[in-house]
Formats: structure tokens, sequence, C-alpha cells
């Protein structure tokens, strides 16, 4: 695919890269001039997938997480992130708004604020070896002030 | 993230300020039911205009705090979110469990 910018970051999956994973994205993702609420959607489905990361894929360890960010034609920003921890076996399920196997401390949204923040969501998992998640926002160009 | 108390004749103000992620989720809800379980409050507000930014990890502290609450007889108001937390409770569907008060409600 055609794209015009791109960054790849990786860092292990502690909690304390969550707040640097999401500024990253935004940062990137002022090239494409966003409003502030534009900022904050992608800001916060990036928290969403780093934390899924985080705390399901490597329950128990400390494992690896990279997110890509590129610029598409036609003022599309898309954010992939990949972890190659537990895997989830019921993606349909898993995207579920309330469904969650984090008990009280999750409250099951994740998926479903990143599916209402963003243009597109695609989960690709397997089981025992990862998971990908590809979204896609769209930044209309800001017409100027007539 | 840190959350500063008020209290006055039964009502407990909490306003939170910061980043309230899974990062600081955990000892933001720890500190937040501590101070609650001093006080006992009737009513409880959550001042979440502070907040530069929040995310599911904060819906479920919020409901955390919600049940607290509700165990000891009490209630629990989120007041005046700032905009992204707002979007965020929003797409959440909050307000169908915890009663929300805007910002334009407020500001005169
Ligand atoms: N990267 C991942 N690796 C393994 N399992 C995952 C991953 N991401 C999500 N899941 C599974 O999908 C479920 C739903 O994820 P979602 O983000 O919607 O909710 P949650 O993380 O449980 O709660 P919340 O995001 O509201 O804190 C999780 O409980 C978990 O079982
Ligand atoms: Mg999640």
């Amino acid at each position: 695919m055609k794209y015009e910018n791109y960054i790849k970051v990786e860092f292990p999956s502690k909690s304390a890269n969550e707040g640097f994973a999401r500024s990253a994205a935004g940062v990137f993702a002022s090239q494409l001039d966003p409003t502030m609420e534009e900022l904050g959607d992608i800001k916060t489905a990036v928290s969403e997938a780093v934390t899924n990361a985080i705390v399901h894929a490597y329950p128990d360890t400390i494992g690896k997480v990279s997110m890509r960010c590129r610029i598409l034609e036609g003022n599309r920003l898309e954010i992939v992130i990949r972890d190659w921890g537990r895997g989830i076996e019921d993606v349909e399920r898993a995207r579920k708004p309330l469904f969650t196997t984090g008990g009280e401390e999750r409250s099951g949204m994740g998926f479903t604020i990143m599916e209402s923040f963003m243009d597109r969501l695609q989960v690709r998992s397997h089981p025992g070896e990862g998971t990908t998640v590809t979204m896609v926002r769209v930044l209309p160009k800001k017409s100027r002030e007539r | 993230m840190t959350i500063k108390p008020e209290y006055r004749e039964g009502c407990l103000r909490l306003s939170f300020q910061g980043e309230l992620d899974h990062h600081s989720a955990e000892k933001a809800l720890r500190e937040a039911e501590g101070i609650i379980d001093r006080y006992l409050p009737k009513n409880c507000i959550l001042d979440l205009s502070g907040l530069s930014f929040m995310d599911s990890s904060g819906i479920a502290v919020i409901l955390r705090i919600h049940r607290r609450m509700a165990e000891t007889g009490g209630r629990l108001l989120v007041d005046r979110p700032a905009d992204q937390a707002r979007r965020v409770l929003d797409a959440a569907g909050l307000n169908r469990i915890v009663p929300i008060r805007e910002i334009k409600e407020t500001v005169q």
C-alpha cells in the first residue's frame, strides 16, 4: 500500500509505556492537522489496544509490543498494534461490549471504544501466537476559513 | 494522577487530576476507596474536570467506586467530565449506571 510517512516503535509490556505509546501516536497524527477531538479519539483507541496487549496478552510475563503508525493516501491514519502473547480464542465474542476475562479491574469496553472512535477496526489473533489490531481513522482536510 | 478530597456535611468531593489509565488506575482506586471508607459520605461527587486523559480503565474505577458507595447506602455522581473523558463515558454508556452532570449544566 502507498504510504506517505510512518513510524514504528517497540517496547516491553510495562504499564508505564501506555502513556508513551498514545502520546507518540498523537504527535505522529498531528501531521494530519487533527482537531482536539480527533486527537483525543486516536490517543484513546491506542491506549485501549496497548493496554490490552499489556494486560491480556502477557498476563504473567513481560513480552514485546509493537506499534506502527502510517499515513496513507486520502488523509488516512493507520495504526497497527501487535503482540506475540496469548492470543484470543474467539475474536467475535471478545469484541462484544462488556465481554471481559479481566474480572473487576476491567469493564469489557476496550474494543467497543476502539470501534466507536476509529473508522475501521480489524482484529486478527491466533491462540498462543499473538494478536494484531489494525485501526484506521480518516482525518478530513480542514477547510480554511472562507 | 492525583486525587483531591473535600468533605462537607455528608458530601465528599473527589477531584481527579491528570491521566487515569491502566497504569494509574489501581493506585487511584485504592486511594479513593480509602478516603470513602474514612468519611462514609452520603453523597460522593467525582469531579473529572481536571482529567487530561481517561480510558476504559477509568470506567472500571468509576464502577468500583459506584459499588462501594451503594454498599454503604450512598450515592455517586460524576461531575463535569473533561471533553475526552466525556466521549469515553458516552461510548461506554456509563450514564445508564451512574448519573453524569455536564459542564454546561454548572457553568453560569
Ligand atoms: N491483545 C490481547 N491478547 C489476548 N487477549 C486479548 C487481547 N485484547 C483483548 N483480549 C481479550 O478480549 C477481551 C475484551 O477486550 P476489551 O478491551 O474489549 O475489554 P477488557 O480489556 O477486558 O476491558 P477494558 O478494556 O474495558 O478494560 C479481554 O478481556 C481479553 O480476554
Ligand atoms: Mg481492554
